[in-house]
């Protein structure tokens, strides 16, 4: 789809380049976006693109300076702002009228004690709509982003609306003065698979309507859905830009290449996503190859529901009659969407939550059942990686602490030092960061840290809950490598639970898919994504931003 | 024609790790606030420990030929009206002051602590307990609490210093419960459970180490507090009497005469308002600290 573009475009930005206190952070980006014509840029954390875009809408705290040879915006030479110049005032001029802000996080970027109506009929207030028309305008903007009942919707406080609703309702603040640009910023990046897809297809309306968009995304697939023209930034560089379809199918620039061959999926099982050689694993004293050969499932989870008693005092069941058997050496995915109780099922298995009905067989003896004080003997059998791992660190203690305090009472005093370097080296940390504290980590390293101090009891079991969500996609595909080598060595068996398909059908053997906490179908990871049998099934693999050049292919 | 090209074999630039922020790099030595507070402090404490050092005149020595004399060479804080020498009288009132402010947070944190980790670890009926104890405590004026101790017990620095503990018991209690409850229901928790560990072991490695660290910011603003209360306490004419060197009773002291002798009154109050400012900013600073050091 190629909408109608305009020939002289409403923003051109020329050598722009964007310090903080002088330190440069953004250099030397040029782009030109033209009326009903998406530009995407991509890049992952700290390339410089939220940057980039918020000095579009002078939106940089006051120690940015912006400088380049050309920044304007607006198609008429006469009209045209030159935001190099601008003062504040202008700005305020610009923001809302000409250029709609659509932010990431609906929650955070509504205000919590102000109704949706209110929200959006502000921008209306600011610009002089007379008050009695503001109400039918806040209708009209809620429905034309698809929001249902947009009366009862526009009275409600944002902590009443699902998230999908919330974003719609900020799409129609941005939209509340008919801007001729949108910017949207990571759009959907907190949303679900198939919510996201609905919030796509409001953004494609849009475009089609003549609008111009600049979207921001981390998430290649979202940008290739949308985007006429991509730009790949990277620490503050544009390393490649061009039409989307030449970037993302015949990329230049190796980082490009890189990032694209990161992103996990059905074309990308049993290879490595990441450049990283793999990782060499010593097999350390109990490895995998001393225990008994396997006979039944490592972990059994039989029937097992959990229900809460809600503050209506109703009970809400969040798991129901689940069944699965997890064997040693092999990876089950558990993807499902927000809500499908995913994660319960996972502190179930854990024995972190005791089910409400049935039961959970570790080693094919009793585990969910057992009172915890004979359990925790047991506990060093299976272990579990977090989403947060900085939240599941204590925050007084060095990673090398972390990992000690995970390593059996048995292990020797003066064996302790020499098994976290172990540890660490086996997650492919240098025993430096021992003495580093998480903070001062990044995300990658904290993650390689929060494996290390699983392992380090040498469970038979990992349960992965998000381990990668949080993470970077380069930075993903490197953890998703690790692990993918640890169990080559070890033979760990993992439980693996994420919302993201790609990740699922990369790294799992087997599938579960959840969804309002049933199993609602199950099989080779092969056979549930490409022959999805249950509907549900089906509309989560249709709503992925499936690349439209693969399906030309 | 696909897009996932097959992985290439450059490595993956490694993520950039977080720099320390700004106020973490900025040690104490680069803020002459906190400097000159840790000076004055360091002033005090000497004072408290050694006062003979400070101070070479007897703070309790009468000398009538030499009342009300101002500002001097002699007597730097001049006199007061039985020919004292008010600077002795403020350095040797800074042991006095101290313990009770010292001895009046410790009153309060111990009594805190055992209501707050009662309320906090006991379950949901202690937790409601200690809830309603606190609630009750925080009803009562702290002045009253203590007019009801002194009445009970008689003056002296030990019911200044108990009557004082106790009014700032509730709002450490309020502050401990809520740390233990969060630390409690933190992922770190949770995770140390996954690992086996026994209730015991979680709650003195994990449990009380954290409850507690946010507490020592508090502590070292309580402590400044205390003294204001206690000095308030001596104003009033409860607590220490004159004539012991003690910085609210030097000010109950010098109120009948602020008129001809406005110093009896300003070098004591001027003291009191310097050190517990001083406190304050260090408190601050520790806070600063700990909490670009570690957020959570």
């Amino acid at each position: 789809m190629t909408p109608p573009t305009s020939p002289t475009p409403l923003i051109t930005a020329e050598n722009l380049a964007i310090a903080f206190d002088g330190t440069p952070v953004v250099h030397d980006v040029s782009f030109t976006l033209r009326a009903g014509s998406c530009l995407g840029i991509v890049g992952e954390s700290g390339s410089g693109k939220s940057v980039t875009a918020r000095s579009l809408l002078g939106l940089n705290s006051s120690n940015a300076t912006v400088t380049g040879t050309r920044l304007e915006v607006g198609d008429d030479p006469l009209t045209a702002t030159d935001l190099l110049t601008a003062t504040e005032e202008q700005f305020r001029r610009l923001r809302g009228s000409r250029i709609g802000y659509v932010l990431q996080d609906a929650l955070v970027s509504l205000d919590p004690i102000r109704t949706v109506g209110a929200e959006i009929a502000e921008p209306l207030r600011l610009h002089g709509v007379p008050r009695a028309e503001r109400p039918e305008r806040v209708r009209e903007l809620l429905a034309a982003a698809g929001v249902p009942e947009p009366e009862l919707r526009a009275r409600q406080l944002p902590g009443e609306l699902s998230g999908g609703l919330r974003q719609r309702a900020l799409i129609a603040a941005a939209l509340a003065l008919d801007p001729e640009i949108l910017l949207a910023d990571e759009p959907t990046t907190a949303l679900d698979v198939t919510v996201q897809a609905e919030i796509l297809a409001l953004l494609e309306d849009n475009l089609s309507e003549g609008r111009a968009i600049i979207l921001i995304s981390h998430d290649l697939a979202v940008v290739e859905r949308l985007a006429d023209h991509v730009l790949v930034m990277r620490e503050g560089r544009v390393v490649e830009q061009g039409p989307t379809r030449e970037v993302l199918t015949r990329p230049q620039h190796p980082y490009t290449q890189r990032l694209i061959a990161a992103v996990p999926s059905a074309h990308s099982r049993g290879e490595r996503l990441s450049a990283a050689p793999p990782q060499q694993i010593l097999p350390d004293r109990t490895s995998q190859s001393e225990r008994p050969v396997d006979v039944g499932p490592v972990l059994s989870v039989q029937g097992v529901s959990k229900s809460y008693r809600g503050p209506d005092g109703r009970d809400r069941t969040v798991v129901d009659d689940v069944s699965f058997d997890l064997h040693a050496g092999e990876t089950l995915g558990i993807v499902g969407e927000s809500g499908s109780g995913k994660s319960t099922t996972a502190w179930m298995s854990l024995a972190l939550t005791r089910p409400t009905t049935g039961t959970v067989l570790l080693d094919g003896l009793p585990w969910s059942e057992l009172p915890e004080r004979t359990r925790r003997a047991r506990r060093r059998g299976i272990s579990v990686v977090h989403q947060d791992s900085l939240g599941s660190f204590d925050p007084r203690w060095t990673a090398g602490r972390i990992i000690a305090d995970a390593l059996p009472a048995d292990v020797p005093r003066s064996d302790r030092a020499r098994r976290v370097g172990e540890l660490l080296d086996s997650v492919g940390l240098a025993p430096e960061h021992a003495a580093r504290h998480p903070l001062s980590l990044s995300g990658g390293q904290r993650q390689r840290v929060s494996i290390a101090r699983a392992l380090a009891t040498d469970p038979e079991i990992l349960v992965l809950d998000e381990p990668v969500s949080a993470l970077d996609v380069s930075i993903q595909a490197q953890v998703l490598d690790l692990l993918g080598d640890l169990q080559q060595a070890l033979g760990t068996a993992y439980l693996f639970i994420s919302h993201d398909l790609g990740v699922i059908h990369h790294i799992s053997d087997r599938v579960l898919v959840m969804q309002g906490g049933r199993i609602v179908e199950s099989g080779s990871a092969d056979e549930v994504f490409f022959t999805p049998q249950h509907d549900y099934t089906r509309q989560l693999v249709d709503a992925l931003p499936r690349p439209r050049l693969e399906e030309s292919a | 024609m696909t897009l996932l090209a097959p992985a290439p074999d450059t490595a993956l630039a490694a993520e950039a790790p977080r720099p320390p922020s700004r106020a973490a790099r900025r040690g104490p030595l680069r803020r002459p606030g906190v400097l000159l507070a840790g000076g004055v402090v360091g002033l005090v404490v000497l004072a408290a420990l050694a006062p003979g050092l400070l101070a070479h005149q007897d703070p309790l020595e009468i000398d009538l030929a030499a009342s009300f004399d101002a500002p001097s060479l002699q007597h730097p804080f001049g006199t007061d009206q039985s020919g004292r020498d008010v600077y002795s009288r403020v350095v040797h009132g800074a042991g006095q002051s101290l313990t009770i402010g010292l001895g009046a947070t410790a009153i309060g944190l111990l009594g805190a602590l055992a209501l707050g980790l009662t309320g906090g670890l006991g379950g949901r009926f202690a937790d409601v307990a200690v809830t309603r104890v606190i609630e009750v405590l925080y009803a009562f004026p702290g002045i009253l609490l203590a007019l009801i101790l002194i009445a009970v017990y008689g003056n002296s620095a030990l019911t200044q210093m108990v009557a004082v503990g106790v009014a700032s018991m509730p709002g450490y209690a309020r502050m401990v419960r809520g740390q233990v409850l969060s630390v409690k229901g933190s992922l770190y928790v949770e995770a140390a459970r996954s690992l086996g560990h026994s209730p015991l072991r979680i709650l003195l490695r994990t449990i009380l180490p954290n409850t507690f660290r946010p507490l020592t910011v508090l502590i070292t603003l309580g402590i400044g507090q205390a003294i204001v209360w206690a000095a308030a306490l001596g104003f009033l004419g409860m607590g220490v009497q004159p004539p012991t060197a003690e910085w609210g009773a030097m000010l109950n002291a010098g109120r009948n005469y602020i008129q001809q002798a406005w110093w009896m009154d300003f070098f004591p109050g001027i003291t009191i308002v310097l050190f517990t400012l001083s406190l304050t900013v260090i408190g601050r600073h520790l806070q600063r600290a700990t909490d670009s050091g570690a957020a959570r």
